[in-house]
């Protein structure tokens, strides 16, 4: 094992911060650091906090790290914000509302940007999560960036997911019904210190009724939090917990993390065989002259593809 | 292969509450394609250190207009070092007269940028950086 | 009428003749002209930019509503404004020959400055206020500083504006008190507290308690002093950090008034009377470069203020409709590079402040954009001010660029566009939801932001900054606050709280922490009790704190 890993497992800051950089930038040494540190993985909660832009994520986040501090409980947060696509530079805001935490040897904080990738966080959050777990944190906090309706990576990445919605968003609900409402384990509706947050919550059962009709006890939990007035926390908190044991003992929690594993593997056996067939075919360097051919009609394409992959399956095998 | 991406903290340590620098260059860093965290105003020494180190930044940039800079500025330095993070570049910037910035630069503040240095300034200090920090 | 379509006329044939010669032989310099804010500026103005049948409305007279032209009708014929250089570092005792000094060379005015923990609420052995005491103004913890502060100065004869905010209550019951052992009533004290918080969360950070109870600690001292200190201005609604900042004029002047109104509202509920507070109200605005424009704000900013005034809040005192304000050049603009030019900026500036009819300035320090200002750089910046009132001759007619086709397009175009913006916040619910929402702060830091990015692509020219360089000497003889300061003042308080009755100071701290947690008691005169025991500003402060909580900042980027 390398001194790195041993020093992440021992706990140490600088470490763990360096790892995280490391599978972040994706540079040599990330493959067996992961594979050193994983048989000291799978102790920690992972939740995930995830909503629309300004919805609190990151308010609601400092306040759940209090909440798990106060249980005696060691935190890490992954905050991530968008990379310019024109730039790639990027702004990371979220830290700067759990702040207060900053000198607490028991919690720490990293802010991720997400370097392009789609889904609401960044490619490395899920290893970053896995060093954060081997180093000791008993409970990590996934926020993502503002969610439109693709971001579903939030569900693969952690064991329970809060969807945070805040009043006046007017015909928005309308529009999540279809794909967001699916990501979150419990809702909370934030910001209910404004007018309309008992509205939302009538809409939102309303609509959660559809998708349980008649097994009402399934329904997820919806939770009214002003995370500004510090309020409705400790029934959120109570709501975290029963639903968290609630997958240990069914088994669900289990599964759901074979599943992330299978998704995993999915994801990195592409990768990887879009890497190899980079390197055998040389593919990027060839594809332009292939485009020229296909244009130029000389060859069909779909002839011409199983043909070039015939090719090189039998040249792997000699 | 791109460049790796350079992170740098912007912090503002001291009491005083003038963030119009520090937000600026934070903005404009961000614009030149760094990933630029930044930590709001009141920050003591022991924080920005913590925060720096947890986000593994490469560069630390510290504003002060209050005058206190002789103070707290070589105590980030020390508190970096003290932590095995001395390789962490610190750089400052604010209201810091002329005759100060020997010392600073003695106690390990690599470079001061005054009020009314081009933003670019800093991108060449920053880039001119990026071999020391890739060892 | 007639004389209109004529002019107009005139104009056509003078764009299409005259001037559509030259330019396409000689181009302008730039194809658009911005001012310092980046309102669009004609090639030259006529009548018939400036509808002169409003005039009666929106212009007037000095000294009439809606007082475009002025607070008073005889403005510097009957009396200059108080030169008022804002002075104070270090220790009480350095302040005060400072003070001395300047009341010597003819100011009229004191105005202290504080350091951070001062302001902040921490006493200057508190772990917070490490490397700041004494540094960007006066450290004072009890009432014993303040004593030595004011030694030798009788308050019943200057009149005194005090820096300071979020602790405005705690020091401005520590002035009371030391004039009481002086022998001068409260009603003979005459000054001024900032006492703005809004603009606290929004450009200068120094803040302590959330927008709610600090708003009550405000509300109560317009009830207190309303009744016992009748000469003191309660608030100075500030712009001038807001302009610090990077604020554009226009966003100065409306963020400025929309914060006067948040106070008048807050008053109002409390149960206030309008004109039983209002005239107490007063203003403090930035001066910049640009001086016509500057001129214009002021002009606009008083029209706005009594037009709301009277419609909105339905004031019956013309006194309140009145905005009176402080103003100080602005230090944002002075330079590091070729500190000399900035004596020439402070100058403009100081024009600019005078014709705009300001009641009292202060002029900056060529050097201060370095660090504090030497006593020889405050003597030429207070000069500036008797050169400009003695020498110049603006100070002989009221509001001298009145009718300037200009000057009144530029008013105007202020008025709205900042009219435009105070209806915005209203929208929002007022200002104190406009700035937890962070909306002021982002459109302060998008001006803020183009303003920058102008400069360092060279559309905006500093001189001696990104054009006209030279190659300097490192300046020298700058004055310096002395470390050891910090330890010299922990000894003082420590002294202090080991001479005083402990038990007194107990028990006033207790009486203040009930009373706190009470909506509607009035604090000031708990907390006048417990100074006059010499309870620290950091042991009130952190009652209050307990109380109410802190406030956190919501940034935006
Ligand atoms: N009124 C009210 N405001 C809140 C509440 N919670 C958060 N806010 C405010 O909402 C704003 C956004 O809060 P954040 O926590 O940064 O929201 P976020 O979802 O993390 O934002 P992004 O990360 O930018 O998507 C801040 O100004 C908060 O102070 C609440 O319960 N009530
Ligand atoms: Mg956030």
């Amino acid at each position: 094992m390398t001194e790195l890993a041993r020093d992440i497992i021992g706990g140490k800051i600088r470490a763990i911060a360096r790892g995280i950089s490391l599978v972040e930038n994706n540079i040599k040494g990330r493959e067996e650091l992961i594979d050193a540190l994983f048989p000291h993985t799978g102790k920690a909660q992972v939740w995930g906090i995830t909503g629309p832009p300004g919805a609190g994520k990151s308010t609601l986040a400092d306040l759940l790290i209090s909440c798990e501090r106060d249980r005696g409980r060691k935190v890490a947060v992954v905050a991530v914000d968008p990379s310019s696509p024109f730039t790639g530079g990027a702004l990371l805001g979220d830290r700067l509302r759990m702040q207060s935490h900053a000198e607490d040897d028991g919690v720490f904080i990293r802010s991720m940007a997400s370097r392009g990738h789609l889904g609401g966080v960044s490619g490395a959050t899920l290893d970053a999560v896995k060093v954060l777990d081997a180093a000791g944190f008993d409970t990590i906090i996934v926020e993502t960036i503002g969610v439109g309706q693709t971001e579903v990576d939030i569900i693969e990445l952690t064991d329970l997911v809060l969807l945070v919605l805040v009043p006046g968003m007017g015909d928005e609900i309308q529009a999540m019904k279809a794909g967001v409402m699916e990501i979150g384990d419990i809702f909370v509706i934030n910001k209910s210190d404004k007018e309309g947050a008992e509205k939302l919550r009538t809409e939102v059962e309303y609509v959660l009724g559809f998708k349980y009709a008649g097994e009402k006890e399934k329904m997820n939990p919806v939770c009214l939090v002003s995370a500004k007035m510090k309020k409705g926390l400790d029934h959120l908190r109570n709501e975290m917990e029963r639903l968290y044991g609630q997958l240990e003992e069914s088994g669900e929690l289990r599964e759901k993390r074979k599943e992330r594993i299978r998704k995993e593997l999915l994801r990195i056996f592409s990768l990887k065989i879009h890497e190899l067939l980079d390197r055998k075919m040389d593919f990027y360097n060839n594809v332009g002259e292939w485009a020229e051919m296909i244009y130029n009609k000389d060859v069909k394409p779909y002839h011409f593809i199983n043909e070039r992959l015939r090719f090189f399956l039998k040249k792997e095998s000699e | 292969m791109s460049k790796r991406k350079l992170r740098i903290l912007i912090a503002k340590p001291g009491l005083d509450g003038h963030d119009r620098g520090a937000k600026y260059v934070a903005r404009a860093l961000k614009d030149e394609g760094y990933e630029v965290i930044y930590t709001g105003i009141r920050q003591t020494p022991e924080s920005i250190v913590r925060t720096a180190l947890q986000e593994d930044v490469d560069f630390v940039g510290l504003s002060l207009l209050s005058g206190a800079h002789n103070e707290l500025f070589p105590r980030i330095v020390d508190l970096l070092r003290e932590n095995d993070a001395a390789d962490i570049i610190v750089f400052g910037g604010g209201v810091i007269p002329e005759e100060d910035i020997p010392f600073l630069k003695e106690k390990g503040v690599r470079a001061v940028f005054t009020p009314g240095t081009p933003i670019q300034e800093i991108v060449d200090f920053i880039e001119s950086k990026r071999d020391e920090r890739n060892q | 009428m007639e004389e209109y379509k004529k002019i107009k006329e005139a104009r056509r044939k003078w764009e299409e003749k005259t001037v559509d010669k030259v330019i396409s032989r000689f181009p302008e310099r730039k194809e658009i002209f911005v001012t310092g804010s980046d309102i669009p500026v004609d090639r030259a103005y006529s009548p018939e930019s400036f509808d002169e049948e409003r005039w009666l409305d929106e212009v007037g007279f000095p000294g009439e509503y809606p007082f475009t032209r002025g607070v008073q009708p005889t403005m510097y014929r009957g009396r200059f404004w108080t030169m008022r250089q804002y002075a104070g570092f270090g220790t009480a005792e350095e302040s005060n020959r400072r003070y001395k000094y300047l009341l010597e060379q003819g100011q009229t005015g004191l105005s202290v400055a504080f350091d951070l923990p001062t302001q902040i609420g921490y006493d200057s052995d508190d772990a917070m206020s490490v490397g700041e005491v004494g540094k960007v103004g006066v450290a004072i913890d009890t009432l014993k500083d303040m004593e030595i502060l004011f030694e030798g100065i009788p308050l019943d004869k200057v009149s005194t504006s005090m820096t300071i905010n979020a602790p405005a209550s705690v020091l401005l019951a520590m002035y009371i008190v030391v004039g009481e052992k002086q022998g001068v009533s409260r009603d003979q004290l005459r000054g001024t507290i900032q006492n703005d918080i809004l603009k606290e969360y929004i450009a200068r950070g120094t803040y302590i308690f959330p927008p709610e109870p600090s708003m009550r600690l405000i509300t109560n001292i317009f009830e207190f002093c309303s009744k016992e200190v009748p000469k003191w201005n309660t608030i100075s609604i500030s712009g001038y950090h807001i302009r610090e900042a990077g604020s554009t004029a226009v966003q100065e002047v409306a963020f400025t008034i929309a914060d006067g109104m948040e106070y008048v509202k807050t008053a109002v509920r409390a149960g206030l009377d309008v004109d039983q507070f209002a005239d107490r109200l007063s203003f403090f605005f930035n001066a910049h470069n640009d001086l016509l424009e500057e001129v214009a704000k002021y002009r606009a900013a008083r029209r706005i203020w009594a037009t709301l005034m009277k419609e909105k809040f339905l004031a019956k005192s013309s006194k309140s409709m009145m905005l009176r304000f402080h103003t100080q050049t602005g230090g944002s603009t002075l330079t590091a590079q070729q500190p000399d030019n900035n004596i020439v900026r402070v100058a403009i500036q100081t024009l600019a402040a005078v014709l705009g009819g300001t009641q009292s300035l202060h002029t900056n320090s060529r050097d201060e954009a370095l660090a504090l200002p030497t006593e020889d750089s405050v003597r030429i910046a207070l000069r500036t001010q008797q050169i400009v009132a003695h020498e110049s001759g603006v100070a002989n007619t009221v509001d001298p660029l009145a009718g300037s086709y200009y000057v009144e397009a530029l008013t105007s175009r202020i008025y709205n566009e900042a009219m435009d913006y105070i209806e915005k916040i209203e929208e929002m619910g007022g200002m104190v939801k406009a700035i937890e929402k962070g909306y002021i702060q982002k459109e302060i830091q998008d001006a803020a932001y183009r303003y920058q990015k102008d400069v360092e692509k060279g559309d905006r020219i500093v001189v001696g900054v990104n054009k006209f360089t030279i190659k300097e000497e490192a300046p020298r003889d700058l004055l310096k606050v002395d470390p050891a300061l910090r330890d010299l003042q922990v000894k003082k308080l420590a002294r202090t709280k080991a001479e005083r009755d402990n038990e007194a100071v107990k028990k006033a701290l207790k009486a203040l922490e009930d009373a706190a947690a009470k909506p509607d008691v009035n604090l000031m005169p708990l907390i006048i009790d417990a100074v006059r025991e010499y309870a620290s500003l950091g042991e009130i402060c952190n009652i209050l704190r307990e109380v109410y909580g802190e406030y956190k900042e919501s940034i935006v980027l």
